[in-house]
């Protein structure tokens, strides 16, 4: 895409909201959530990995527009008292650092590899696509599950949880970069062909030039669009481990965390504390979805037909 | 003739390769069952004096050198000895196979659902594209795919379970043994009991079914034949169903094989929300408690599974594909 195309594209935006108003109230919606996760110690009433900030006789309180409701807890309590809209919020920061920076290691390890399989072919390209080919039929979600198993069974739950970030980003991270490598390879083979690489060529360019300085430009909307998307599975992947108690710890509380938590709780009829950082998580998700599909008709109109 | 031996040909090197898979999986396990596991704790507990386990370790060769042992743990491994389960104190195997029915019957109730309302929804959105009901369906597999698996469980169980009170929320209810098979499909309780589990796994299959039927249905209607056969006469329902639904169909099989480590997965996030007691809710529990044996052996199960699916799904589409052996004399 030229760069006249693009500032084109920047001038229908405002067309393209009109005509997607799901599209547009979910890219609202996703700036709320960012900016409350990054605000969250300025708005959350209470610390929620503080355990002294809160206090067990304030546990299984109901959200405001329940009957027996406590006013400083809108959201309600969990089982140790926790204030639930402050834990939502921490949580939701949890949720989205992991995701992102999940997703920030598929890339940069995904696209290099793409970019170099496709610019080089041969050999090369033959061993990035075989080893994505291999890696993707293997279920990453299973092959997450599989290595903070081991860890935790070999250095135990403990471990686990003092390190649970890094570890969740870093599995989620590496589970996921064979999607990043096909796309940028995709991407690249197309591009290679064009004038403008045969001129950058001509003109003596090295190859990491080309392929960096001016592939990889002409490739990032496609790339952007798949992050996006990305996002929402990353953010998957960290609730479904926190889940299986293969995550965040509940001291520390990401939205899958929060989830597992207030289960135990919910056949004593608190099903508030599952079921609301579960609504909050669908509705992070089904914005990042919807965002992703608009992004990609926006940046890649030859694929919107379809 | 020549087909048949291509076929047979295909065949052994797809076996050969199911096998050195196999072997793979089998070597990553004994690794980490030799680096992280303690095999004499499996036996004697931990209050046992320091000669003694020296010499016990000495009596099961653990102070041989690690190919003696990866031998020997390779020729337990083909007679089915994969070690003891420190929780169980029973042969790890043993442990996996009896969990095992409930995790299967599981995934078939599943399966079944996603088969039932994935080709009538996929076939009506690719023949009335436009229709209202086809873009609600399409809409709705967002929505689905947008849900975690756990989440749609919990969801279902709120509403059937804690409000409304009509289906049972964890466990499998009434079984009935048949020989080493404990199944739940026979009694009432049993079938209750499926309803949520199978429904809550099957969510998640089924928006990516639907888009799949409708995305194969859309390729073939576009096809000379489907025109050809419509021009001969042929109803449009016929046309449909009987020519391009079964072309469809095709594709169908080698995707939804190469789902199952997928669907390992998520049966595992299933059983964890319904509490049962299939392998996946196994696996957990021997993860918590650091059973190394009984975690080893689930992986290879895991791995044998995935590998047998791949390679039937393989074979079976080899023999379904019309192109393949149209190269042939049939």
């Amino acid at each position: 895409m030229s760069a006249e195309a693009v500032r084109e594209d920047r001038g229908t935006l405002m067309g393209f909201v009109a005509e997607r108003p799901g599209a547009a109230f979910a890219g609202i919606a996703l700036g709320m959530v960012a900016l409350a996760a990054l605000l969250a110690p300025l708005i959350a009433p209470q610390d929620p990995f503080d355990l002294t900030s809160f206090d067990l006789l304030d546990a299984g309180l109901p959200p405001a527009w329940i009957e027996g409701s406590d006013p400083r807890f809108l959201l309600g309590t969990d089982a140790q008292g926790r204030d639930l809209f402050s834990a939502i919020l921490y949580g939701m920061r949890i949720s989205l650092t992991v995701g992102v920076l999940a997703v920030a290691i598929q890339a940069a390890i995904g696209v290099p590899l793409g970019l170099l399989a496709a610019y080089r072919g041969g050999r090369v390209d033959t061993l990035v696509t075989r080893a994505a080919d291999i890696q993707l039929s293997l279920s990453t979600l299973m092959l997450a599950i599989i290595a903070l198993a081991l860890y935790r069974a070999g250095f135990g739950g403990e471990s686990l949880s003092r390190y649970a970030v890094p570890l969740l980003v870093i599995v989620i991270g590496l589970a996921e970069w064979p999607y990043f490598a096909r796309t940028a390879r995709a991407a690249t083979q197309v591009e290679i062909a064009k004038d403008y690489v045969r001129a950058a060529r001509a003109l003596g360019v090295g190859g990491l030039g080309i392929v960096f300085r001016h592939i990889l430009p002409n490739i990032l909307s496609p790339l952007i669009v798949l992050a996006a998307t990305q996002v929402a599975g990353a953010i998957m992947a960290e609730a479904a481990l926190s889940f299986l108690g293969l995550g965040m710890p509940v001291t520390k509380p990401s939205l899958g965390t929060l989830i597992r938590s207030g289960y135990d709780l919910m056949f004593a009829g608190a099903w508030w504390v599952t079921v609301l950082p579960g609504l909050v998580l669908i509705a992070i998700l089904i914005s990042v979805n919807v965002f992703g599909d608009a992004l990609r008709d926006l940046l890649d109109p030859r694929r919107s037909a379809s | 003739m020549t087909a048949i031996v291509s076929g047979l040909a295909f065949l052994g090197r797809r076996l050969m390769q199911a096998a050195l898979v196999m072997l793979a999986i089998l070597i990553i396990a004994f690794a980490v069952k030799s680096t992280l596991g303690d095999p004499l704790r499996e036996i004697t507990g931990e209050a046992v004096p320091e000669t003694q386990r020296q010499k016990l370790a000495h009596e099961l060769g653990l102070d041989r050198p690690w190919p003696v042992q990866l031998a020997r743990y390779l020729g337990g491994a083909m007679q089915g000895d994969f070690g003891t389960s420190t929780i169980y104190k029973r042969s790890t195997l043993e442990v996996i196979l009896a969990k095992f029915p409930a995790s299967f019957e599981l995934v078939v109730g599943a399966s079944l659902i996603v088969l039932l309302f994935s080709v009538p929804a996929g076939v009506y959105c690719a023949v009335r594209p436009r229709a209202r009901g086809a873009r609600l369906i399409l809409s709705l597999s967002v929505l689905g795919i947008s849900i975690p698996v756990f989440l749609t469980g919990i969801l279902l169980i709120t509403v059937f379970s804690v409000w409304l009170g009509w289906l049972p929320a964890f466990g499998r209810g009434e079984t009935v043994r048949l020989g080493f098979w404990e199944t739940g499909l026979l009694t009432a309780d049993g079938l209750k009991h499926m309803v949520l589990p199978a429904f809550t796994l099957s969510s998640i299959m089924l928006p990516l079914f639907i888009r799949l039927v409708r995305g194969a249905m859309l390729d073939e209607l576009g096809h000379d034949y489907v025109r050809t056969a419509r021009a001969k006469g042929a109803s449009q329902l016929r046309v449909w169903l009987v020519h391009a639904l079964r072309n469809a169909l095709l594709p169908l099989v080698a995707v939804g094989g190469l789902q199952i480590g997928t669907l390992v997965a998520y049966t595992l996030l299933t059983e964890t929300v319904f509490q049962w007691p299939g392998m996946g809710f196994l696996f957990l529990e021997a993860v918590t408690r650091a059973d190394i044996p009984l975690i080893t052996t689930y992986l290879v199960f895991v791995g044998l599974i995935f590998v047998v699916t791949n390679t039937i799904v393989d074979v079976v589409s080899l023999m379904l594909d019309p192109r393949i052996s149209l190269e042939g004399t049939r």
